[in-house]
């Protein structure tokens, strides 16, 4: 249990850039998030946890509107983006997205070239003028990927040639070069070997410098490490958030206490 | 959206993406309307179909329904004996000795003679009595012919009968044919049109459900109102008979072996491919093949229905075989290992267990075939089916081998012929072809429905 | 004999084999089925099997055959004189028949006795009358060699039918002793019996290859005599389609192949876009609602028989294409034209493409449209940049699949497209004139084949050559899409 210890970390008062208030989901008649309150900070690695089905990777969905394509999805309560309701009937959930970046669970590159792969985002949202703006991009966002070296004399094989945990950073990458300014990631590790989830966690760490990283995840070790706030989902219920170190060694709630001691999950 | 170029340094706060989500900037509202556009082109397409089928539909309906209502002429006919028996024995062989040529002029005197009982003449329209005789189906001496033959006792009578009205006056109450039309054509005049109306009003002619379109066979090129599709509907059941006869059981075994059975090497593959190919070869290949090998070659009849049957169960078996094996893989596993646990052989285990479950699925699919092939037109063409039949085959086995027609060959037959009135009859024959395909689909669909399992 | 009589007695032999075998089974093992090696009703079917399969084997091989050879043994005695006089063997062949049939029903009639219609003298006596009085439709005056001809034709027939019956009656026979003999409890019926089923089930399946066999061979051997009377250089490079059949016909393909790709370029401009569209509408943006009822309805359109097609072409499309474009723009009067024909067949096609299309959009898995949302992208850019191209391979198999069944399409074609081969002579206006009637390769085929056939001009024959054609183009686009999609298949399973 060694690795379980949090990292001593300075945890700054950051500005705010989610602040989510009263949230509830809905599948049909079923009600998956029940009045979730949570602020997520800037440059600052939020983890959710909890036992499967506790509806965190719902909630992670909601905070880039992907629940959108679930016809029968619904969502209500206030979810401010720098202070816009990003529910709000004004926004498109297209321009969203580009400002709140996904990383999903399994792999899923196109099947397309490495290159065109990471030049999705910037040519559908203009991001580039030319195509040596386009070529400084793709590298850039290849390089804070942590897998440039890997791939730079390959860019036009196919993505979905590379290993498991390269096409995950290579997602990564992906949802970087859009320039986003939150990152989500569902269970980003969990298709990957434990070498691949060592770099993807290195490589998670290097992004809170510059993003907003909330990250799903069924490893408390793996939230232990990477992050500074983690919240713990229950059965659709946020029951604790706070500081990792805090809610790792010294939970407030039962349940909490229960779901890290292993009993429940 | 601000200068790409200026924040080359990914500091989020002053990001790309740094103006209000609120307001749409410029580069999203033109994706947004090529998005609209998009969704718009999608939905024309589904459109276009969908009127495509309408229009199909309407086109169809529009012309084939008449065909099943009939204009008729009822006359009583005086059965002259002086011209039909003249020796008065009622011997059967001389009164089959009088052609339809000798039944023509009792029905022209029938014609007068309701002419003068309704208390209108011949004059008032400018007609003949042979023009008068012309308003009636050719097909009516025949009809009179037929009824004298079968009933020889009642010579001498005077009989009501309903005969067929000529293809043009029958036209003429379908808007095929009109005064003006009529002033031109040299087969029907505007006076013969006025004298059908007031038999009309008379109550001697009248329009109504005509059984002889499905029960009558051919007719020839100038009596279009007596075509029906009798001979044609006889024809594709028996090939529908053979089909089914021979395609099930074969599609059925071979489907079994390919995917019980076989080993897989080259020879399987062979096979496989062979199959998925066959379905997808133009059915007129398969015509040519029917012409060279049965016809040519074995010397089977043309136009016979065991040769159409042949040819339809060559097409229709790879459909069979490809349904089949997708029934039987949908069967689980589970299944062969129970039966095999309890100590039956493969063969056991596939005939007990893996066919009957399999049965439903095996049905649906071999209906499917079956409706396309009862649909299929241009490889009957090639194997003689085209010919002009006006027998009805005989009882199967035997008729088998008689000259036959089938239905969608019928419709063809009809398209090439110059009266209009026989595209009434081919889009009614279409109309008749329609609601058998429905039928079978709707079949094969409650099949599904009611047996499909979940496994 | 007949040879329903002959299968009716193989049967019966067959019926009481299982009687007999499961009773000497039964016998044997004292009437306890427990000391049976198998359940009594196996040894009933092994003797059934063994008394009935390998005697209607050899009937119909023996049926298969016979004809044949009895044709080539006769052909092969008529004198050469009389070929030439009448034209070809086969003509000969057909008069040889017709009187062998004749001197049949005389005999049977009791017109002529036996011994007379063997002995028969055609130079004596009036044979060609005595034999229309059959009824036989005689066209020709019967001469001695075609007599001659006749009667070894009779002759061989009937040594045929007696070696026939009695080889199948002694095969069976010998089958049932066997059967019967080896009837024992300890005899292993059962697995006889399951390989004597595999052995049929393996038979079934072989028809497939049979069926392609018998496509290639009997175009290939037609085709050959086709090639014997008129030369293959004219055949495939020949620029003009005038076939006449008195003689001196210009067979040349290249008209009706144009027709027939024209004819199916415009058909598949029509599918290709709008099944396609149709297909992403339904399958990624339409609500429950609407797919409940379009995709049905667009489905429909696909069990459709092609004769229905044509008589619309014929009856709708194509007098609206002449009077709303083809007159007013004074490019044509025909209500037969390319266009109209590639209207209608697009119309056919659409079902195709769309339900394809839909399989192989649905194949793609949901992550990559995720992948593609999360990124923000809109829905369209999603389909355009990453469903499509993903799709890409799928949706060229269906496109082909789609341009073989336009190629070789017939109905619509014939009821739409016209019987007038484009004039490469005209000028281009004329051949690329969408207005324009313009006839395809099936439509030939057709043509040359019903009517009147003569199988020894090579206006009739061409037809066969035409198939054949027709056989490897489509062929090889079948292969081609059949390996396309079988791959892109593999891609996500």
């Amino acid at each position: 249990m060694n690795d379980m210890r949090p990292v001593e970390r300075s945890v700054d008062t950051k500005e705010i850039k989610f602040e989510c208030s009263d949230v509830q989901v809905y599948y049909g008649a079923t009600h998956a998030i029940k009045d979730v309150n949570v602020t997520l900070e800037d440059k600052t690695v939020t983890a959710f946890i909890g036992p499967s089905g506790c509806g965190k990777s719902t909630f992670l969905r909601c905070l880039n509107r992907m629940n959108d394509t679930i016809d029968i999805c619904r969502v209500t309560g206030n979810l401010l983006l720098d202070g816009e309701d990003i529910y709000d009937k004004r926004v498109d959930p297209v321009q969203l997205r580009a400002k709140v970046g996904m990383v999903f669970q399994k792999p899923n590159p196109f099947p397309k070239s490495i290159y065109d792969n990471i030049a999705y985002g910037p040519r559908i949202h203009g991001l580039a003028k030319n195509k040596a703006e386009l070529d400084e991009i793709v590298e850039k966002s290849l390089r804070r990927g942590a897998i440039w070296d890997e791939v730079k004399d390959r860019l036009d094989a196919p993505g979905t040639g590379l290993s498991g945990g390269q096409q995950q950073r290579l997602c990564i990458a992906r949802a970087i070069a859009t320039e986003p300014e939150v990152l989500l990631m569902d269970e980003p590790c969990s298709a990957l070997d434990p070498i691949a989830t060592a770099q993807v966690e290195e490589l998670i760490d290097e992004l809170r410098e510059n993003y907003s990283v909330v990250i799903v995840t069924h490893s408390m070790q793996q939230a232990a490490r990477v992050s500074q706030k983690t919240a713990f989902f229950h059965l659709g219920n946020l029951v604790e958030f706070g500081e990792t170190g805090k809610i790792f060694t010294n939970p407030r709630d039962p349940r909490t206490e229960s779901y890290i001691t292993g009993r429940i999950g | 959206m601000t200068d790409a170029t200026a924040n080359a340094a990914p500091a989020p706060k002053q990001g790309k993406h740094a103006g209000s989500l609120f307001d749409a900037d410029a580069r999203t509202k033109k994706r947004n309307a090529a998005e609209t556009r998009f969704r718009a082109y999608g939905l024309t397409a589904v459109g276009i179909g969908v009127a495509a089928l309408i229009m199909l539909m309407t086109s169809i309906l529009g012309q084939g329904l008449p065909a099943f209502n009939q204009t008729f002429i009822t006359l009583d006919v005086y059965l002259d004996e002086a011209k039909l028996d003249k020796n008065g024995t009622r011997d059967i062989e001389a009164i089959k000795k009088v052609s339809t040529f000798g039944y023509a002029p009792l029905i022209k005197n029938a014609m007068a003679a309701k002419v003068d009982e309704l208390g209108i003449s011949f004059e008032t329209f400018g007609v003949s009595g042979k023009d008068a005789e012309a308003m009636i189906s050719k097909e009516a001496a025949a009809q009179l012919r037929r009824f004298v033959i079968a009933h020889p006792d009642r010579i001498g009578d005077t009989v009501e009968f309903e005969f067929l009205a000529s293809g043009r006056i029958d036209g003429y109450y379908k808007g095929r044919v009109s005064m003006e039309s009529a002033e031109k054509d040299s087969n029907v005049t505007p006076g013969q049109l006025q004298l059908a109306d007031a038999l009309k009003e008379g109550g001697a002619l009248s329009t109504h459900f005509n059984w002889g379109f499905i029960t009558m066979a051919d007719a020839s090129e100038n009596r279009p109102e007596a075509a029906g599709i009798g001979v044609a509907m006889l024809g594709s059941l028996y090939m529908m008979i053979i089909v089914l006869c021979l395609a099930l059981p074969i599609g059925v075994a071979a489907s079994i072996y390919l995917e019980e059975f076989a080993p897989k090497n080259w020879i399987t593959d062979l096979i496989e491919v062979n199959i998925s190919n066959l379905a997808a070869v133009p059915s007129i290949v398969f015509g040519i093949l029917g012409l060279a090998i049965f016809i040519n070659y074995a010397g089977l009849p043309q136009s016979a229905p065991v040769v159409g049957g042949l040819v339809l169960t060559l097409m229709t078996l790879p459909t069979i075989i490809i349904s089949t094996r997708a029934s039987l893989k949908s069967v689980p596993p589970s299944i062969r290992d129970a039966a095999l646990g309890v100590g039956a052989s493969k063969m056991q285990s596939v005939f007990h267990h893996v066919l009957p479950l399999a049965a439903p699925g095996i049905l649906t699919g071999t209906i499917i075939g079956l409706a396309q092939a009862l649909g299929e037109t241009a490889p009957l063409m090639l194997i003689g089916m085209v010919a002009f039949v006006r027998e009805f085959p005989s009882a199967p086995p035997e008729g088998f081998f008689d000259p036959a027609s089938a239905l969608p060959v019928q419709v063809y037959n009809w398209t090439t012929r110059a009266d209009p009135a026989f595209v009434e009859r081919a889009s009614g024959a279409i109309i008749v072809l329609l609601i058998f395909l429905l039928c079978m689909n709707f079949l094969a669909i409650v099949l599904r429905r009611r047996f499909e399992r979940r496994w | 004999m007949p040879v329903l009589w002959i299968v009716l007695a193989v049967l019966g032999l067959g019926l009481i084999g299982f009687y007999v075998g499961r009773m000497r089974a039964l016998g044997s093992a004292g009437g306890d089925t427990r000391q049976l090696h198998s359940l009594p009703n196996y040894y009933g079917w092994h003797a059934f099997m063994l008394t009935a399969v390998p005697a209607l084997l050899v009937l119909a091989a023996w049926l298969l055959v016979a004809p044949n050879w009895i044709e080539n043994t006769v052909g092969a005695g008529i004198p050469e004189a009389t070929i030439a006089e009448s034209g070809s063997r086969s003509l000969v062949m057909a008069e040889v028949r017709r009187a062998a049939g004749a001197l049949d029903m005389a005999v049977q009639q009791g017109l002529m006795d036996a011994a007379t219609s063997h002995d028969i003298d055609a130079n004596l006596s009036d044979v060609t009358e005595r034999l229309k009085e059959t009824g036989a439709i005689i066209t020709s005056d019967v001469t001695q060699p075609v007599l001659q001809a006749a009667q070894l034709y009779r002759n061989l027939s009937a040594i045929s039918a007696l070696w026939m019956s009695v080889a199948v009656l002694v095969l069976a026979t010998a089958g049932f002793a066997v059967a019967v003999l080896r009837s024992d409890k300890d005899f292993r019926a059962r697995n006889t019996v399951e390989s004597g089923i595999k052995i049929i089930l393996i038979l079934a399946s072989t028809i497939a290859i049979l069926t392609t066999v018998g496509i290639v061979m009997s175009m290939l051997f037609e085709t050959g005599n086709f090639f014997e009377k008129y030369p293959w250089q004219h055949f495939f490079f020949g620029t003009k389609w005038a076939p006449d059949f008195r003689g001196d016909s210009e067979l040349g393909m290249l008209p009706l192949l144009w027709g027939t790709l024209y004819i199916s370029f415009v058909a598949l401009a029509v599918a290709v876009p709008i099944g396609l569209f149709a297909a992403i509408y339904l399958s990624e943006y339409a609500g429950p609602k609407l797919r409940a009822v379009a995709k049905p309805m667009i489905e429909i359109l696909a069990g459709i028989p092609t004769i229905v097609y044509g008589l619309f072409a014929l009856i709708t499309v194509g007098p609206i294409v002449r009077d709303w474009f083809a007159a007013p723009l004074g490019l044509g009067n025909s209500t037969n034209s390319v266009m109209t024909a590639g209207l209608v067949m697009g119309i056919m096609l659409i079902p195709f493409v769309s339900s394809l299309s839909d399989d192989i959009i649905n194949a793609v898995p949901q992550a990559m449209r995720d992948g593609s949302f999360g990124l923000g992208a809109t829905h369209s850019e999603t389909i355009k940049q990453v469903v499509l191209p993903a799709a890409l391979p799928g949706i060229v198999g269906a496109v082909l699949l789609a341009a073989s069944r336009a190629i070789g399409e017939t109905m619509i074609v014939v009821m739409g497209a016209g019987a007038a081969a484009a004039q490469f002579q005209a000028g281009l206006g004329a051949v690329v004139n969408p207005f324009e009637a313009m006839t395809t390769v099936t439509v030939k085929i057709v043509s040359q084949l019903t009517g009147d056939t003569d199988f020894a001009s090579p206006e009739t024959l061409v037809a066969f050559a035409l198939g054949l054609t027709l056989f490897v183009i489509t062929l090889g686009l079948n292969v081609l899409a059949l390996y396309i999609v079988r791959k892109y298949r593999e891609q996500y399973e």
